[in-house]
Parts: C-alpha cells; structure tokens; sequence
C-alpha cells in the first residue's frame, strides 16, 4: 500500500502546523516540541494504545483519542492539555500507583521511573482510592536481573521488546483483569527460562522498577536509555 | 414441505437448550417410544423453540387441513393422552395453548389449514401480540436438522436470486436503503459496512459472524442458532457473494454445544446440497464458512477482539482505527456481524427495502429479537418492532410482575447497559432513546426487576461480571473497575461512606471516557443509571445500613471495618 502522503495542516493547542498525513497525533506533537503524556509508548516498539495516557481531545469528536496510534487528519482541532485531559491523566496515575505496591521511597529506581516523574510533571499530589495492597512474588532466580511484580504496571514494554527486537518472545502476559502479570516463558521462573537471551533489554525498557538489575540497593538502578532511538533501525517497521 | 405438512398427523417436540432444559428430551422419547410401540402413523419431528419460555415443554401437533397447535407444559406422563386424541383425529385441548392456521415465513407461506374454533389464534395470546417474527420467522416450526424444510419454507431462495440477478452493488444498495442495522447493539449501518468490504482491494476477504452471546440473561442469539442454522448461513453466503468475501467463519462460544452441533450439521447439509463451497448452485461462486469456538471471555464480542483469539492469540482488543474492514483477520479486509443481523438478511432480500422499512421506527426499521427475563409473569424470546415502548414489553407481553408485585426497573443491554426506572417506561426501545437514558440496547437482553430486587447489589452484580470479564490490556477499565468493585462492596455491606458515591460518579466518567474497547466504555452504565434513578437506595445502604430490598446482608459499620 504505497501512497503519496498528503501534506496537511492542523491546530494543536491552537498552534497552527502541518504534518504529513501518515503521523499520529503524538509524533507531530513531539517534532514539534509539544509534550502528551506517553508511559507504553516506545518508539520503535508496536502501538498498543494501553495505558491511556496520552487522550487528547479533537474538536467535533466525541471520544477521546489515544494520540500515540491516531493518524493527524486535515484541519483537526486538537486540544493537548485541557483541563479534563489533566484530570484524567492524573487519574489514570492515580489508578496504577493504587493497584500495586508502588513505594518510591524503598525502591531502587526511585529518581529514574518514569511512572514517578510523571506523577510530579502531571501534578499528581496524592491518590484518592483506596490502595488495594496485593501480595506479589519477586523473582530473582536469573543471574543478573529481578522481577518485581510490585511494581509492574503491565505497560507490556517488555514483553514487545523482547519479541518485536530481540526476537525471543519471553516475555508475555498471564491471566485477565487486574489479576494479569507478566511471565516469562510458560510461566516458569526467569532463571529456568529456556528463550531468555540474557540480552537485559527489558530491564531498559521497563519504565518503573519492576525489571532491574541484580544487587542495586534503593536509587541506584539507572536504566540505560542509549540505545532507545535505535528501536525502530533494530527491527523492520511492521505497521 | 412433505416433511412439514405430511399426509399424516405431525408432532413436533420444541428442543432447544431451553425446552430440553424443561424435560422436552424426555418428552420426544416418550412419544417415540409410544408411537413405535403403538405402530402409530404419526411424523415426530425435533423443532427448535417458538420462544415461549414460561411454558415449556413445547409440543406442536398438527392434523392434515387443520392449524397447527401448539401444546404447552407437556411432560412425558401427557403423551399416551395426546397420541390418544391424535389417533382419533382429536386435539388434546386441556394442553393447547394457541393455534397457528397460516404461517407467514417471509421467503414463504404455509398454510395449515382451519378449525378449532375453541382454541385461541397465537396471535390473541398476550405474550405474542403485536410480535412480528422476522428474524424468528422459522424458530419452533422447522427442524433444524433437516436443510429440507428450511428449502420448503422458501430457504436458499435469496441467495438463488442473488446468484442469478448477479447484481451485487445492486443488493448492497437495497441494504442500504433497508437501513438495517448491527443488532450486535452499536447499530452501525450493515449495508455501508459490506460496502466497505466490497470496496476494499485485496487478495483475500473474510467475513465473520460474532456468535460469541455472553450477556448473562440474553439467549437470542443462542435459540436462533439452535432452531434455524440454516438462516445463518445463507444471511454470510449472500453477503460472501455480494462483497467478494473468500470466506466466512462463525465464531461461536464453547458454552453453546447444542447451537455447535447444529451448525456443524447445517454446514455439512449444505455442502451436500450445493449450497456451500465449491461452485455453488451452479453459479460458480466458491465460499465456505468454518465453526471456530470460541474460549469463553466475555471481551471477544469485542470485534478486534474476537480477531485477536481468532489469531490464536488472546482475547484482547486493539485500537481502532485500523478497522477490520481496512485490516482485520490476519491483516485482510473483514466484516463482522451479529448473528441476528445475518437473519435479516435474506427477507430483505425476498421482500425488499420499502416492505422492511415498514416494521419499526424511521431511524431504526425492522425488529429486535428480545429475551425478557427476569421477576415478569411471561418469559421467554420476544420479537418486536423496534420503537416499541417498554412498557408494552413490561405489562402487555410480560404480563406484569410475579405475583403482582410491583416492577422497579428494567435492565436493557446486559452487563454494558443501565437501568431504566419504571417512570420512563414510555421509552421507545431503540439506539438512540435507550442509549439517552445511559443504557444501551445491546444484544437484547431484558432483565425485570421488582421491589425485591435491590438495585445497588444490581450495580455490584454486573460490575464484578464486567471488572472479572475486563482483559487487562488497558488501566482505566482494568483498574478502575476493580475500584468501582470495591466500593460497591463496601456499600453492600454496610461500610460505605457518602463520599463513596461521588467517588463511583468520577470512577464512572473517567471509565467510560477513557477505555480503549467498548467494554470499558459501557461498563460504568449499570452504575451511573442507578446511582441517578436510585440514588436512594444507595442512601439508604449507607446512613441508614439498610437495604430496602432485604437483599445485601449491611451491618452496621464498626462490625465488617
């Protein structure tokens, strides 16, 4: 399907720009240096549209529309940051932080969670449902690496990355509802994992401290980011 | 039609899920047995359900030139008595419930035959008064096992006009101008969405029925299956043929052996008569149409959904867009439709648009196959013209509540839909006046509540339906439910504070607004309708730790914290 892309013009925020047909929402936004919210995104990985943080409004729409995966049309109006939009958002924050146990203070990607610095650009001061508190395993018998369902919060970046990248597949996903987690192979644990590369990608990818190395105490683990831009240029574009 | 007006008296035995439910298996074996012991003349046939379900077991007898008749509650211990009469050309009347002299099939008439002044015509029984069986047109008076009935009573007649005309922009056009409309409960055009098919280029098309019913208290879909399989499969030839489709698959849920069953025999009857596969009636139109079932979660009804387990994969949406009509099954064009839907398929088709456009409201034509369930006197499938006011459903039809008691609300649309309280039972039932009123038509589903019911239980009830049925994928609905869930507990049981119910209000709104599936997006509907007609009830669970309906067991607070 080889189509000359279309040359058009929309408003975001009441700028007045032009993007070429075949953009979504959120990369017009980002060339443009205008900031949506994203925490399943990941250029270079595929669109799943999950963790909705990145609605926006588009003027005689009803719905909101995830921006990473809407394609721009002529002449839309879209509203990045309304008020309803930040009130969502924070909402939508509020939610994850409540459904595990997301404890900044004891967790060793406090400081480098994406999770945790977008509660402090969105403004999320605190969570107004009750914390549902589940108890869940922690899984360290990889050599190097942990998993900490805790702090999961199911954004599948993961699980895309190690199939979509590294090919492996060992990632997926277990059971429905709030009861779904991540397992690795057929829900075995990591260290006995036969298609685990060891290639720590995931751990990279992995926006909070579910996935971290091995022996890094509170703070410490800093995820290597380098390689994200190098996403899309590692695998084919499949969409 | 030998089969179905023999030269010799016919007994019919109603044996959908429903009726064998009732003891109908017992019932046909009884009869079988007798009339072999008996050495009786008498044809036996299996029929589907005529949809009456208050009164099931139900038999239909018929003597040649007189009506059809349909006996009801008929248990095993009745047959020697009804052989009895039948062998003396007699009609068991203490059993009868209503006679049929004519039968209007749509694609074809049967005449019965006259008589029987002291039975009442079906159409002077208050259940099925101002009923219009279209989609339900064969349902209880053809076997679905035998593809020969379905032929005599007009069947496979559209799809030979469709292959011989050879028209298909032409048909298309008359769907369109037909205005029929998903009866999945969205309500999108079906003539514009085969347009989209037809439309698309590519090297393979699919076209995909969604059996996959799981409203709990819904079961249209299930007793079309079960009584007229063969409707179905011509609804997808017809429109295999008309937008290019390769193939079609019928998704249908696990739970559903009998209607598995048979369709597996529909297919398999109509492959043998040429109505299926290679070159078919002749007219060199290949088709074919697979049975996948379906793994039971709620959320493949959801159409890319439903894609994703066809994959193999699990059941969990996508976005849209991409629709499925521009990358569906395996990145192929593909149309997906209710089951129901497809039935409307072929009178459209035999009658024409403007004869279909008379039934039911201007935006919305034709009818809607209801299962109206619940604390109402008569029970059972209803076929109406959509428009209908809801209080013909309630009080006409269903005969008022239980015992008299005094009907609440009803609940349309299944576990997405809302409550509509007794006060707006004006309500014309169709899209857009039930979706105003924050409920949905959904797939049909009618659940009746009386006084007994306790509407915050209600709420919770289908919130843990829908928070356990939720596929995880995105968090505002897979969270937030969980929230809702919560909540609703508390108030049950007697801990609930009052910020909790604007606390549900927000939950609510963020819900609907935010999910990225329709499950997500009309979840919150149970809440929101009763948190607005009976926000009293809620008060009365949480100052008061009572329930009015004496059905939550509220305990003062300090006892459950």
């Amino acid at each position: 399907m080889s189509q000359a892309v279309r040359v058009i013009t929309l408003t975001m925020d009441g700028r007045e720009i032009s993007a070429r047909g075949d953009q979504t929402v959120l990369q017009v936004a980002r060339e443009n240096n205008m900031y949506i919210p994203t925490l399943c995104h990941l250029t270079g990985l595929a669109r799943v549209g999950s963790c909705r943080l990145c609605l926006v409004e588009v003027k005689g729409i009803n719905k909101l529309l995830p921006a990473c995966v809407t394609r721009v049309e002529e002449g839309w109006e879209v509203s990045l940051n309304s008020e309803r939009l930040s009130k969502y958002r924070k909402s939508i924050l509020e939610l994850l932080f409540s459904e595990r146990n997301h404890v900044c203070a004891v967790c060793v990607s406090n400081g480098h969670c994406e999770l945790q610095t977008l509660a402090q650009t969105l403004g999320m001061t605190h969570v107004h449902f009750a914390y549902r508190y589940p108890r869940l395993a922690v899984d360290g018998s990889h050599d190097r690496f942990v998993v900490d369902h805790n702090r999961c919060i199911l954004c599948t970046r993961c699980v895309r990355v190690c199939d979509e990248i590294e090919g492996a597949h060992t990632w997926d996903l277990l059971g429905r509802g709030v009861n779904a987690q991540v397992i690795t192979d057929l829900n075995q644990p990591w260290g006995e994992s036969d298609t685990c590369t060891g290639c720590g990608k995931c751990i990279n990818v992995c926006p909070t401290g579910a996935l971290v190395e091995k022996g890094k105490s509170v703070r410490e683990m800093t995820k290597q980011r380098q390689f994200l831009p190098y996403l899309t240029l590692m695998r084919e574009r499949r969409w | 039609m030998a089969k179905l007006l023999p030269f010799r008296p016919r007994i019919a035995v109603g044996m959908g899920t429903c009726g064998t439910g009732n003891g109908s298996e017992g019932v046909y074996h009884a009869f079988a047995d007798a009339i072999d012991k008996r050495g009786l003349d008498i044809h036996l046939a299996r029929v589907g359900c005529f949809g009456f379900c208050a009164q099931e077991p139900l038999v239909n007898v018929w003597l040649p030139g007189r009506p059809l008749v349909i006996l009801h509650r008929v248990q095993s211990q009745h047959v020697d008595e009804i052989l009895d009469d039948v062998m003396m050309g007699n009609i068991p009347t203490a059993l009868a419930l209503c006679k049929i002299e004519e039968w209007d099939h749509i694609t074809a008439q049967v005449k019965y035959g006259t008589g029987y002044a002291n039975i009442p015509s079906w159409r002077d029984i208050p259940f099925f008064k101002g009923q219009k069986k279209i989609v339900l047109r064969n349902c209880g008076l053809i076997n679905p096992d035998d593809v020969e009935e379905y032929i005599a009573v007009g069947g496979y007649q559209s799809l030979y006009n469709v292959l011989i005309d050879n028209r298909p922009d032409v048909v298309i056009e008359q769907i369109k101008a037909a205005k029929l409309r998903g009866r999945g409960g969205a309500g999108f055009s079906t003539g514009q969405k085969w347009d989209f098919l037809r439309k698309a280029v590519a090297e393979k098309k699919f076209i995909i029925c969604n059996a996959d019913e799981g409203d709990p208290g819904a079961y249209m879909n299930r007793n079309e299956i079960e009584s007229d399989p063969h409707s179905l499969l011509e609804g997808m030839l017809i429109a295999g043929f008309l937008t290019g489709a390769t193939m079609g698959i019928i998704y249908v849920r696990a739970e559903y052996p009998l209607a598995v069953h048979r369709l597996e025999r529909a297919i398999e009857q109509a492959k043998e008569y040429g109505l299926l596969g290679e070159d078919i009636l002749g007219r060199g139109f290949n088709f074919n149409i697979e049975l996948v079932e379906g793994a039971g979660a709620f959320v493949c009804g959801e159409e890319t959904a439903l894609i994703n387990s066809l994959e193999g994969f699990a059941g969990r949406p996508r976005p849209r867009p991409p629709f499925p009509a521009q990358k569906g099954l395996w990145g192929f064009p593909t149309n997906i439709n209710n089951v129901e839907t497809w039935y409307n398929v072929a009178p459209i088709i035999a009658r024409g648009p403007a004869w279909f456009t008379e039934t039911g409201s201007a935006k919305s034509p034709g009818t809607k196959v209801f299962s109206l369930v619940g604390k109402v006197h008569n029970t059972g499938l209803v076929e109406m013209p959509l428009g209908t006011p809801l209080k013909t459903f309630v009080y006409d039809i269903g005969e008022g509540g239980v015992g008299g008691r005094a009907i609440k609300s009803v609940q349309t649309g299944g576990p997405s839909g809302g409550c509509i309280p007794h006060e707006m039972f004006d309500t014309p039932v169709d899209y857009e006046s039930l979706a105003q009123l924050g409920s949905i038509m959904g797939s049909g589903g009618m659940v009746v509540m009386d006084e007994d019911n306790c509407m915050v239980d209600v709420a919770r009830y289908f919130i843990e339906f829908t928070n356990s049925e939720s596929c995880g994928k995105c968090v505002p609905c897979r969270v937030g439910l969980d929230k809702s869930l919560r909540i609703l507990n508390r108030i049950t049981s007697g801990a609930g504070r009052m910020q909790h119910m604007e606390t549900l209000e927000e939950l609510s709104r963020y819900i609907r607004d935010s999910s990225l599936c329709g499950l997500g997006q009309s979840a919150p509907n149970p809440v929101v309708s009763t948190l607005k007609s009976f926000a009293e009830e809620y008060r009365a669970h949480i100052e008061d730790h009572k329930c009015p309906a004496g059905v939550c067991g509220v305990q003062p607070v300090g006892e459950t914290a």
